[in-house]
């Protein structure tokens, strides 16, 4: 095999390996930990950059062996998976030196790490899957790695949330091993191809694909929290900031979008999917679910609770944009995966900032936290206009093309629910702005930390700020070649000209 | 060559035990760790052999059935000769450091354990139904023994229990086999099959092979007839619980196997394989919901035991009039079940082993912190449950795999619901018990920490039965592996 072949199995080894030696190092081994951790994502985001351009030239990585009889377990990079292995990567970065300060004299923190290393690992493995049976691998492992980080804590709350996230998410495992088994018995293994394989199927086995298609669906939608599914999420926030961050932003989630758009274009193909009548189906499930979770946000007080059910529906945004036939909105569906991930990182971190350097959790008790810590808070403030979709940030570049590109098949109720998402957005996180900016503060903040010139720990106080920043780049620099747009614009193309 | 590979199989494992029956433990040990060597060498050689010239049958002394002892030896049988080796040796290993050499009745556990040795291979590699009793007989009364080791009261009621349910067992094996002798004239499987190409089925005959594979059925614990089991299992010191869950009671499975798939196809029936899968599924889920439900980790351990034998009985259905394909599927997934359930059963026992002289306590609710104080052993926990929950990369995964495959392309649609409960069900016991070790309180600090090496076998066994699933495309091509010559022996 060439070198080329084997570059994915790089990217994959470094969180796995990383994720070993953590484990054997000892606990109080806390710079050498941290320095693996920093060189493993700065390696990872290395070959995920070099994957990137060679994608992008048209090279190919991939490599395959058969595991069990008549299914092949296939490693490949095309421009989609470069899109979530590029977005884990960067952000696997940020998120640990993030969770190097937030942990800093915690407990058990070998654990931590040595799992959280392999949850990215079942990321990148998921990015880089070339079938369904591969991803379904991963998919598993996410959930194994995940499990220990939500009960990080080891409380009874945590434990209960854990214990509500194995359910959600193993018996979703469980019907999508089941959905992936049929598909295998009714059309034999079938690689991730651009186009799909269906678009000529047989009309004798119309009915079994449109079960399985279901079936799949519900099993990968677990994870994307499309409503009813959805109910894990908002318990989950238990865990620890930087956990939150990588079910939210970098790994959970996303897998599940991932996995539909894997399966409505590079299993089914687009066209065949809209043939079956599959795509409406779900647009609606998507449209119901955004707008649904965004009321719910409403009325949540905790300021964790508050953006887990935003994540519920923005994450949908992707699923809305991929089940509109139609080239443009689908860029703007597969860009919010990026966008979504860069805005809600950096809410997510500013939350744990609060929390950890004034001990806020609630929302009422964030008057006037704007002026004790204004970095967090200006990345704060940019992360919400950038989910409420304010030009030129990042969720606006994802709304208007999803606008856009919806008007342009006709579609024009996406418009509305698109622009009444938004203001339900802004009704969520404009009095939460309010409060940060222009409140007096109380007397005392609950439990208040200092830490030298900055407002809190270096560790805590860069990674929102570079996420705040890429959040207007993504959108500034938008139509400049390897930005996120143009990438998906990239897959589009070959998604569409196969 | 060969011969002496034969021999060092079926006859070194009986010298071990007489020459550890005549030292004390410490002796014993040492002439153990030697034995070891050479049998898993042995092991290896034949597998070997088989995997570069095929399968043969092999009449020990020149003599020929009925009167001789016939050997069948292919791909799966070296398969399990090499799966005994590895389990049988990570369990002497970890006996010698686990067990207390002061006790003065430990001193039987090494002749028991090499007879057990013993008779598995002769299960293995026996082509005859007379000398597969022999074989069984052999296991079932070391095994019988190595339990009552224990030597307080529970075990002794435990392998009482356990003896009684192994011998109803054995005589409604022999009495299939005598059946069988006085219609076909022959003790030979490969005899029996050759006798039925030319004749008709004779009347009764279909009763025999009920016999005999209800006889089995109770040995393997099939619901309902599992109730000694978690006794047994659970009370036994845990280099014991391990060898018996992961290869005692798939000896008996694999006679029932051999029998069904050379014979079933003229003597049994659809409904009999139906009712038999029925059986395995509701052992599946019974089981399973037992161990949910059990105060003492080892109980837990032991009733999951009984949930995934369950699986194995799947076989009989998908195995009965399908097609060819989704047979060998069926057959495939089953093996990979007994090879990944008996890494990770053994790793589990033997991890479990150890919490429980960490803590110092047998019961469930006692892990609570423990799991900063031995990550490692609670890992290996956690990576054998991963098989049992068949979750991939296991080998268990795999498994379920092929079996799913099996189910769906044979229309039998209903095995694919146990499968999934099945999975989700051993996710509820396996999680319980992270749960309960993952609890964080100030209260408990006190815990011992077992030897390094105790810790490090179930982590080998975990590992192995968790790759098994990456390998496992390889590890069926040399189970496939035809006789060099087909037909009569």
């Amino acid at each position: 095999m060439t070198l080329n072949a084997w570059i994915p199995v790089f990217a994959l080894m470094t969180s796995l390996i990383a994720s070993l030696v953590i484990f054997a190092l000892p606990e109080k081994g806390y710079r050498l930990r941290t320095a693996v951790n920093l060189v493993a994502a700065l390696l990872k985001l290395g070959l995920v950059v070099v994957m990137v351009r060679g994608v992008f030239l048209g090279v190919d990585y991939g490599v395959s062996f058969t595991m069990v009889p008549g299914v092949t377990f296939v490693l490949k990079a095309d421009a989609f998976s470069m899109m979530f292995a590029g977005l884990s990567a960067v952000l696997w970065l940020l998120t640990t030196i993030y969770a190097v300060g937030y942990l800093e004299d915690s407990p058990n923190r070998s654990r931590f790490f040595g799992f959280f290393s392999l949850c990215v690992a079942s990321t990148m493995g998921i990015a880089l899957a070339g079938n369904l049976f591969t991803f379904f691998l991963f998919y598993e492992m996410l959930t194994l790695s995940t499990y220990p980080l939500v009960v990080h804590r080891g409380t009874e709350t945590a434990l209960k949330a854990g214990r509500t996230y194995l359910i959600y998410t193993l018996t979703g495992g469980a019907v999508l091993l089941l959905a992936i088994a049929w598909l295998h018995g009714v059309a034999g293994d079938l690689p991730f191809r651009e186009g799909g394989h269906f678009i000529d199927a047989d009309p004798d086995i119309h009915r079994s694909l449109i079960l399985i298609f279901m079936l799949l669906v519900a099993g990968l939608g677990v994870k994307a929290a499309i409503f009813p599914l959805h109910g894990w999420l908002p318990q989950a926030m238990v865990a620890p900031a930087p956990v939150s961050a990588l079910l939210h932003a970098v790994a959970v989630v996303k897998a599940g979008a991932f996995g539909i758009v894997r399966v409505v274009y590079d299993i089914y193909g687009v066209e065949a999917s809209s043939a079956l009548g599959l795509l409406e189906p779900l647009s609606w499930l998507a449209a119901f679910t955004i707008l649904y979770a965004s009321v719910r946000a409403l009325r949540q007080v905790d300021l964790k609770r508050r953006l887990a059910f935003s994540t519920v529906s923005q994450v949908s945004y992707i699923i809305l944009g991929v089940s509109i036939f139609g080239p443009v909105a689908a860029v703007g569906g597969l860009v919010h995966l990026l966008h979504q991930g860069i805005m809600k990182i950096t809410l997510f971190f500013c939350a744990g900032n609060y929390a950890e350097t004034l001990g806020i959790h609630r929302i009422d008790e964030m008057d006037g936290a704007g002026r004790r810590m204004p970095g967090t808070s200006v990345a704060f403030t940019i992360g919400a206009f950038g989910m409420i979709g304010a030009p030129p940030l990042a969720g606006f570049i994802t709304k208007w093309t999803m606008g856009s590109g919806s008007l342009a098949v006709n579609m024009d109720w996406v418009v509305v629910v698109l622009v009444f998402s938004s203001l339900l957005n802004a009704a969520y996180f404009l009095p939460v702005l309010y409060r940060l900016w222009f409140r007096e503060a109380g007397v005392t903040w609950p439990h208040e930390r200092h830490w030298g010139r900055l407002e809190t720990s270096a560790w805590l106080y860069w990674p929102p700020l570079l996420t705040a920043a890429m959040t207007v780049m993504v959108g500034v620099l938008a139509s400049l070649p390897f930005s996120p747009l143009s990438w998906a614009e990239l897959i589009m193309l070959r998604e569409y000209a196969p | 060559m060969t011969l002496w590979l034969m021999a060092g199989l079926l006859f070194t494992p009986l010298a071990w035990a007489v020459l550890t029956l005549l030292t004390d433990f410490t002796r014993g040990r040492l002439v153990t760790w030697g034995g070891i060597l050479v049998q898993v060498l042995v092991s290896l050689g034949l597998w070997l052999v088989v995997s570069r010239d095929g399968g043969f049958y092999y009449a020990l002394g020149g003599w020929q059935a009925p009167l001789g002892i016939e050997l069948r030896v292919d791909g799966l049988a070296v398969t399990f000769v090499l799966l005994t080796a590895v389990v049988a040796s990570a369990c002497g290993f970890h006996a010698g450091v686990y067990i207390d050499p002061d006790k003065p009745w430990h001193r039987y556990f090494w002749p028991l354990f090499w007879f057990l040795w013993s008779g598995l291979n002769a299960v293995w590699l026996g082509g005859d139904l007379f000398n597969l009793y022999v074989g069984l007989e052999l296991i079932s009364l070391s095994a019988v023994g190595l339990v009552a080791l224990g030597g307080k009261a529970g075990a002794l009621r435990a392998s009482l229990r356990y003896l009684l349910a192994a011998l109803l067992g054995s005589l409604a094996y022999l009495l299939g086999v005598a059946l069988i002798y006085g219609q076909f004239g022959t003790l030979s499987i490969a005899g029996i099959v050759f006798w039925l190409e030319e004749h008709p089925v004779p009347a009764g005959s279909s009763l025999a092979l009920a016999l005999m594979v209800a006889g089995l059925a109770l040995k393997t614990a099939l619901f309902p007839l599992h109730r000694w089991l978690p006794p047994a299992h659970g009370i036994a010191k845990s280099p014991v619980s391990a060898l018996l869950s992961a290869l005692v009671v798939k000896a008996s499975f694999y006679i029932a196997a051999r029998l069904w798939l050379e014979l079933g196809e003229p003597l049994g029936n659809l409904a009999a394989a139906q009712l038999v899968g029925l059986l395995g599924s509701a052992a599946v889920v019974w089981g399973s919901w037992l161990a949910c439900r059990q105060m003492e980790l080892k109980q837990v351990v032991a009733y999951s035991s009984v949930a995934q034998i369950g699986y194995l009985f799947l076989l009989f259905p998908l195995t009965y009039s399908v097609s060819e394909s989704v047979s060998l599927q069926a057959q495939q997934g089953i093996t990979l079940q007994v090879i990944s359930h008996a890494l990770a059963k053994a790793a589990m026992f033997l991890a479990a082993g150890n919490l429980v002289l960490s803590t110092g306590s047998r019961r469930v609710d006692a892990l609570t912190g423990v799991s900063r104080f031995l990550p490692f052993s609670l890992f290996s926990f956690a990576l054998a449950g991963v098989s049992l929950m068949s979750l991939p990369p296991s080998g268990g995964f795999a498994a379920k795999w092929l079996l799913l495959q099996a189910s769906l392309g044979s229309g039998q649609w209903w095995w694919v619901l146990v499968l999934l409960v099945g999975g989700l069900l051993s996710a509820v016991y396996v999680f319980r018990i992270c749960r309960a070790s993952f609890l964080e309180s100030p209260e408990t600090n006190q815990f011992y920490h077992p030897h390094r090496s105790l810790e490090i076998i179930p982590m080998i066994l975990a590992l192995l039965s968790l790759g098994l699933g990456l390998v496992s495309a390889e590890v069926l091509s040399v189970m496939a592996l035809p006789f060099e010559e087909e037909g009569s022996p």
